[in-house]
């Protein structure tokens, strides 16, 4: 093939993958209210976002949940990893690592409706902590996947020689694998933080009124039409997650590098 | 030797079916350098992990300096352990993999800088204090392995196979070196090895072991010249088996295929079956003269001798150590055996 058709299939590649994208943040900078319509470039939008109050409430929440779902889901992913990683064989050992790796086959909105069905069942008022447990549910197999993938590349004898040196297990752990698996944290934590953040499914279900999510703002909006503000909110949103991935590989990278 | 350092007390440690240590008892001294030698599948490493604390017996105990280790996880037990795979922490410099043990004692700064600096001296690695794990040689390794093992002053130091990973020129080095620091830090050293040149190298005392069982231990010179068992005598260095009958009526031999060899002593009755092991040194070779006729089939050129393979019957070809003179396939040679060389083993039942 030519050097021509190379870059063509290449080029309209990243155009069927990225173009809608780019013309979104592009149309963020658009000073003309109808937004097929290019009137010149302005910042006025992100500059009424700042006044858009329920917006910026809305960010808020979507911000808090993600940094708490999160931490929480990388925590329990951590527990899980060390369970099928280190532990040998227990029974139903099988058993916990299919059901800690289905969400992530699982419809969404199957997920979403069973939270839903399950708190109503129980009587808990929807809001925010539904809202942080159900982005943990959604998010803990996909932290669980990495940090058990990185536990098993950390050599158990590593461990064992630190406990034949006088450290506790608990101290092995901490001394001795955490580090190792350090960027393996940082990055799962980042993974599940841009999933809870751009989440709408699972969000609609298990939130309440009170906390409604940035995804389910824009959505609802959208609905009414679409402005120039979402645009810029989407545009803002896409750089957080974007900003959070290459953080994660940046972590990673700086991990090799160190020889970990 | 007075009240052992370590007593292993008929320790036997199962996985489902397979026995792994069956009734294991042997002491180590303080100060002594002990080898456990065998082939893998021996029990060598869970006896090892067994002392370390990571393998609990199913019956038997481990003793140091008389109290039992039952139930003392290994972080408490005043033994550390050199891995095959040296697992040093690859996070850490050279520096805080040795002084690693120290900080979990508690020990204060000066007093840790001042043991690190000691050691890093003892093992040649003054300079690489600060190099990261992954900028070190193999051998480089090995000595930092050494080094935080002993770090803790241990009472006990376990190594798996430490002279392993390193190619042959350095081993050598490397058992003078290991053979060194024991003596400097008056420490037992237990090796574990399926390498017999390097439990002969460095151990005060050798234990040989076979399926879980001990089967001979004593001094590496006792273990080459006077092998408890058939095995023995086959694993630890080369070896001619050579099948016959004790005779007595003309005065002690053993009855061979290819004739008589006088034996200047011999435990077993008439009429019984027996097994020489002879090592190819002890046969003598020569030209002409008296000796058993033979022909040569065979020889590798091994620098300070040649090994001869030699056919004394149709069914039996012996290996002969020459030492000087050399020798073409098909040269007739006379062998001799002295009466008091080899070792006689009765026939299996």
């Amino acid at each position: 093939m030519s050097r021509f058709a190379r870059f063509g299939v290449l080029a309209a590649g990243f155009t069927f993958l990225y173009a809608p994208i780019v013309i979104l943040a592009a149309m963020s900078f658009n000073a003309s209210r109808l937004v097929s319509v290019w009137g010149g470039f302005s910042t006025k939008w992100y500059a009424a976002l700042l006044e858009n109050e329920p917006l910026i409430a809305s960010a808020k929440i979507s911000f808090a949940a993600a940094v708490l779902s999160a931490a929480i889901a990388t925590f329990l992913g951590l527990l899980a990893g060390v369970a099928l990683a280190r532990f040998r064989a227990f029974h139903s050992r099988m058993l916990f690592f299919g059901a800690v790796h289905a969400p992530l086959v699982l419809p969404e909105v199957v997920l979403g409706l069973a939270l839903l069905s399950c708190f109503v069942a129980f009587g808990i008022g929807r809001g925010f902590a539904t809202l942080v447990v159900g982005h943990v549910t959604l998010t803990m197999c996909f932290t669980t996947v990495a940090l058990l993938a990185a536990l098993r590349g950390c050599d158990p004898t590593l461990e064992e020689a630190a406990m034949d040196l006088g450290a506790t297990p608990v101290q092995a752990f901490a001394l001795v694998a955490l580090p190792q698996i350090a960027p393996a944290v940082a990055s799962a934590f980042l993974l599940a933080f841009t999933l809870s953040l751009d989440d709408l499914v699972i969000a609609s279900f298990a939130t309440g009124p009170g906390a409604t999510t940035l995804p389910m703002r824009i959505y609802s909006q959208v609905r009414l039409g679409v402005s120039p503000q979402i645009n810029a909110i989407s545009t803002l949103l896409l750089g957080m997650v974007a900003l959070a991935l290459g953080g994660s590989a940046l972590v990673m990278l700086l991990g090799k590098r160190r020889g970990l | 030797m007075s009240a052992p350092l370590l007593s292993i007390e008929g320790v036997t440690k199962k996985y489902g079916a397979i026995v792994a240590l069956d009734g294991v008892k042997l002491d180590v001294g303080a100060g002594e350098f002990f080898a456990l030698l065998g082939p893998s599948g021996c029990g060598k490493t869970t006896l090892m992990r067994s002392i370390a604390g990571f393998e609990t017996p199913d019956s038997g105990a481990v003793r140091l300096r008389g109290e039992d280790l039952a139930g003392v996880p290994p972080h408490r037990r005043p033994v550390n352990m050199m891995f095959q795979s040296y697992a040093l922490f690859p996070h850490l410099d050279v520096f805080e993999n040795v002084a690693f043990g120290l900080r979990r004692k508690g020990e204060k700064e000066g007093a840790i800088r001042a043991r690190v600096s000691e050691l890093l001296e003892m093992t040649q690695l003054a300079p690489f204090g600060a190099r990261r794990i992954n900028e070190l040689s193999g051998g480089q390794r090995q000595r930092v392995a050494l080094a935080r093992a002993l770090a803790p002053k241990p009472a006990l130091l376990l190594l798996d196979e430490p002279l392993g990973a390193l190619d042959r020129k350095l081993r050598e080095e490397t058992q003078f070196q290991l053979k060194e620091i024991q003596r400097k830090t008056r420490t037992s050293f237990v090796i574990v090895t399926h390498d017999q040149d390097e439990a002969l190298a460095l151990a005060d005392r050798v234990a040989v072991m076979r399926g879980g069982r001990v089967e001979q231990i004593a001094s590496p010179i006792d273990i080459y010249e006077r092998p408890a068992t058939r095995f023995v005598a086959g694993f630890v260095g080369e070896t001619n088996f050579v099948e016959g009958v004790i005779a007595r009526d003309d005065g002690l031999a053993f009855a061979t295929t290819f004739g008589r060899l006088p034996r200047a002593q011999c435990a077993l009755p008439e009429g019984a079956r027996a097994t020489l092991s002879i090592r190819p040194e002890r046969i003598e070779v020569a030209r002409e003269g008296q000796g058993i006729a033979g022909r040569v089939e065979d020889y590798v050129f091994r620098g300070e001798y040649t090994l001869l393979r030699v056919r004394v019957a149709p069914d039996v070809v012996l290996r002969v150590g020459a030492y000087d003179g050399r020798f073409a396939i098909g040269d007739d040679v006379k062998l001799t055996i002295a009466p008091e060389a080899g070792v006689l083993f009765a026939a299996a039942a």
